[in-house]
């Protein structure tokens, strides 16, 4: 019998029943991964691959890849402080040499004039000047065409682009840089992108306080009415909810220039008309309009599951009004509110277009310089780094939400 | 929130994917796609060379406008399908895109003798179609005695008051400002390449910051002059010539203008390239050429297209001697130089 005990127990065909649980259940683990695939791999495929390649263009030199090697090699010993020796500026101009036949030089030129401007000249001067000489030596005609060469700073700037990986872009984005002595401020004057992030937060922040101030009631007035009238509401919310972006922008556009409708009516009123576009209060205003939706709509779908015989109860029992809407109705629509802010504030903070046509050059966010190094400065590099850090900071506050509010709090409905 | 987040997440990867997604083209060689400038001057264009071009060939041309943004080549070269065949820059670009690789070199036995065109504008990746320059404009209907004849009454709010729009790039601005400071004209780059003067230069906008407001597209400086946005504005001669034609009570004041080239390129990688360079020959032919000054105020760059253009209109073109008195040339080697120096130094100074 002891034996029989520790057998395990044999279906008819003597499979033991282990097995076939085992087998059951994994194909039904199967068919659910199967489901959840062409989803998983499409997300890879188009959103964390896409990611991986701009967090790596932030990191690497690719403009002077494989192409300073024998710069890198000659500078590899070198103190930083005193002028490079013959074999180092011999070793540039090889590497220029061999970049002016493959029509690079002009990219090791821009790249380096990123970081020390007036540079992009020079380079591309010595590359001719260098392609057209047979053996050195090379220092004397490096100095003698141009003082740049004997500067050290510049020499450090070639020996940081020669490597492979570069912190320029990362440091840039928050407005410092790599000097003799470790790091550094940007000067004032270069010092843009602390203040842009810190207007882009500020800005998603306000809008999402807006959206939050004139959608809650809105939501309350849905979510109380009867469905028929509350359908005819409905409407007013969804109508401008499914026109298309750029067509609500350019509407604001229209409606808060200085000749535009909204002025004329001010000038009729208080004989008066004000600075509305190209400002801070049109961005704003702009904005709320369009993100309003986004709020309103998770807080109304909480609202309809709030049974209103709760506030009824809390009011026999001899609540006053507003004791009852805030201690028995508002807390039950804390989760919508929470998932509706989340996702106006993260929405805002990607915002370009709007901005762009209706804010002043104060009130251009993130996505304004990832577009202008990207399609303007064609410094991709930057621009991978600004779209990063933003994703990061995001994703920082999110768990700081998280830790906050609770996420499993949330709801959409 | 597991709803919230794989819809963000969802929603994040579509626009991914439409975002980088190409819908694949009809087929090549029978259409090609001209990248322009817009408004009014992509319309000269479109009446000089597009349409006799596809009424001649055949072939149909696929409109695209942009602002400059070479980056666009970049990212579509990096993408190894390059959907732009043939490219409308000015000079800056001409030159920046050629270093980078993003430009074809030429190949002028394909398009016309290079000594036929103005010294200067026959380049390695492009070759010139016309010549413009920036200069401001203001509306007569707002300054009617005394009006603005100067540079410096630009930069004067206390005499004329009002907006005024500018370029929002350093570019041109910075040389406006110092003339506006008092720097001769010829002097201009010697003074920017220091960085007191580069700082004089911002202190010179500072001066009228809190009057600015600012254009990107081509279209946009006409369009904000006549809307009342405001009062004076920078622009593209020809922009404000054809809003003139059009009826709006505009004058532009050549004083100091600012001289440029637009041109003709190729972008490196394009799947069209012999159907490029047709076209091109087709658009640098005197005739056509010559075309394209009946439509906006700009003028030819081949020396056998100048002759045929109707005397008529040269004195609404930049290169009459009584518009180029005080024209400012510009310093290519300076602005490849500085540019993304000063547009970052521009980008900080725009925020304060």
């Amino acid at each position: 019998m002891a034996v029989a005990e520790t057998m395990p127990s044999l279906m008819i065909d003597g499979v033991p029943l282990k097995a076939r649980l085992a087998r059951a259940e994994r194909s039904r683990k199967l068919k659910a991964v199967g489901l959840v695939l062409p989803l998983f791999a499409f997300v890879v495929l188009t959103f964390l691959y896409p990611l991986f390649v701009l967090a790596h263009k932030s990191i690497i030199n690719e403009e002077t890849l494989g192409r300073l090697d024998r710069t890198n090699e000659a500078l590899a010993n070198w103190d930083g402080v005193s002028l490079p020796d013959e074999a180092a500026f011999a070793a540039l101009a090889a590497d220029l040499k061999q970049a002016q036949e493959k029509r690079e030089a002009g990219e090791i030129a821009k790249r380096i004039n990123s970081e020390f401007s007036g540079a992009m000249s020079r380079f591309k001067g010595i590359a001719r000047k260098v392609h057209a000489m047979e053996s050195g030596p090379y220092k004397e005609v490096f100095l003698e065409a141009d003082k740049i060469w004997s500067d050290v700073a510049l020499w450090r700037v070639i020996k940081s682009v020669s490597n492979h990986y570069t912190p320029y872009y990362w440091l840039a984005a928050v407005d410092l840089k790599q000097g003799p002595e470790g790091l550094e401020r940007m000067p004032p004057d270069q010092a843009v992108f602390i203040d842009v992030y810190g207007r882009t937060f500020w800005i998603a922040g306000l809008v999402t306080f807006f959206t939050l101030i004139l959608g809650f009631p809105v939501a309350y007035l849905l979510a109380t009415q009867p469905a028929r009238r509350a359908n005819i509401l409905m409407i007013f919310v969804m109508l401008p909810f499914w026109t298309s972006l750029l067509v609500r922008t350019t509407a604001w556009f229209v409606l808060l220039r200085t000749e535009g409708p909204l002025n004329d009516l001010a000038e009729l009123i208080v004989n008066n008309r004000f600075d509305m576009i190209f400002t801070r209060f049109g961005t704003l205003v702009a904005m709320t309009h369009i993100q309003l939706p986004f709020t309103l709509l998770p807080i109304y779908s909480v609202m309809k599951t709030i049974p209103p015989s709760h506030v009824r109860a809390a009011r026999s029992l001899g609540a006053g009004p507003f004791h009852a809407f805030w201690k028995v109705y508002f807390p039950q629509t804390v989760p919508g509110i929470a998932a509706g802010c989340l996702l106006t504030f993260i929405l805002c903070l990607g915002y370009y277009i709007t901005p762009a046509l209706v804010g002043g050059p104060r009130d251009q966010m993130v996505s304004y310089y990832v577009a202008y190094y990207m399609n303007n400065i064609i410094n991709f590099g930057q621009a991978s780094a600004l779209g990063i850090m933003l994703l990061i900071i995001t994703m920082v506050l999110y768990w700081a939400y998280n830790r906050l509010v609770g996420i499993d709090k949330m709801k959409l409905g | 929130m597991k709803n919230i987040l794989s819809l963000t997440v969802s929603g994040l990867a579509a626009a991914v994917a439409f975002g980088t997604v190409d819908v694949p083209r009809a087929s090549a060689a029978e259409q090609l796609t001209i990248v322009s400038w817009g408004g009014a001057y992509q319309e000269s264009q479109r009446k000089a060379y597009y349409e006799p071009y596809m009424k001649e060939k055949g072939v149909k041309i696929v409109e695209e406008e942009y602002d400059g943004e070479l980056g666009k080549v970049k990212a579509m070269k990096e993408a190894g399908n390059v959907t732009w065949d043939v490219l409308d820059v000015d000079m800056a670009h001409a030159l920046a895109g050629c270093d980078e690789g993003l430009l074809e070199k030429l190949d002028y036995s394909k398009i016309a003798p290079m000594d036929k065109f103005l010294p200067g504008t026959a380049v390695e990746c492009a070759v010139g179609s016309i010549a413009y320059s920036t200069i401001f404009a203001y509306d007569a209907n707002v300054y009617k005695e005394n009006p603005p004849t100067t540079l410096m009454d630009f930069f004067d709010t206390t005499k004329y008051p009002g907006k005024r729009a500018l370029l929002k790039k350093p570019f041109g601005n910075l040389e406006w400002a110092l003339v506006a400071d008092g720097v001769a004209g010829d002097e201009v780059y010697e003074v920017l390449s220091t960085p007191e003067g580069v700082d004089r230069a911002f202190k010179k906008l500072d001066s009228i910051k809190k009057d600015l407001v600012w254009w990107e597209a081509g279209a946009q400086a006409p369009e904000l002059l006549a809307n009342g946005e405001v009062v004076m504005t920078s622009a593209w001669n020809g922009r404000i010539g054809n809003a003139i034609k059009e009826g709006k009570n505009f004058v532009i004041v050549w004083d100091y203008q600012e001289f440029d080239w637009d041109l003709w390129s190729i972008p490196a990688g394009t799947k069209n390239l012999d159907q490029a360079y047709d076209f091109i020959k087709f658009a640098s032919d005197p005739k056509n050429m010559s075309q394209q000054s009946k439509y906006i105020a700009y003028a030819p760059t081949h020396v056998d297209a100048i002759a045929l253009v109707d005397p008529a209109i040269a004195p609404t073109l930049p290169t009459y001697p009584d518009n180029m008195k005080t024209a400012i040339t510009t310093d290519w080697t300076f602005w490849a130089d500085n540019n993304e120096e000063l547009t970052k130094r521009f980008n900080a100074w725009l925020a304060q």
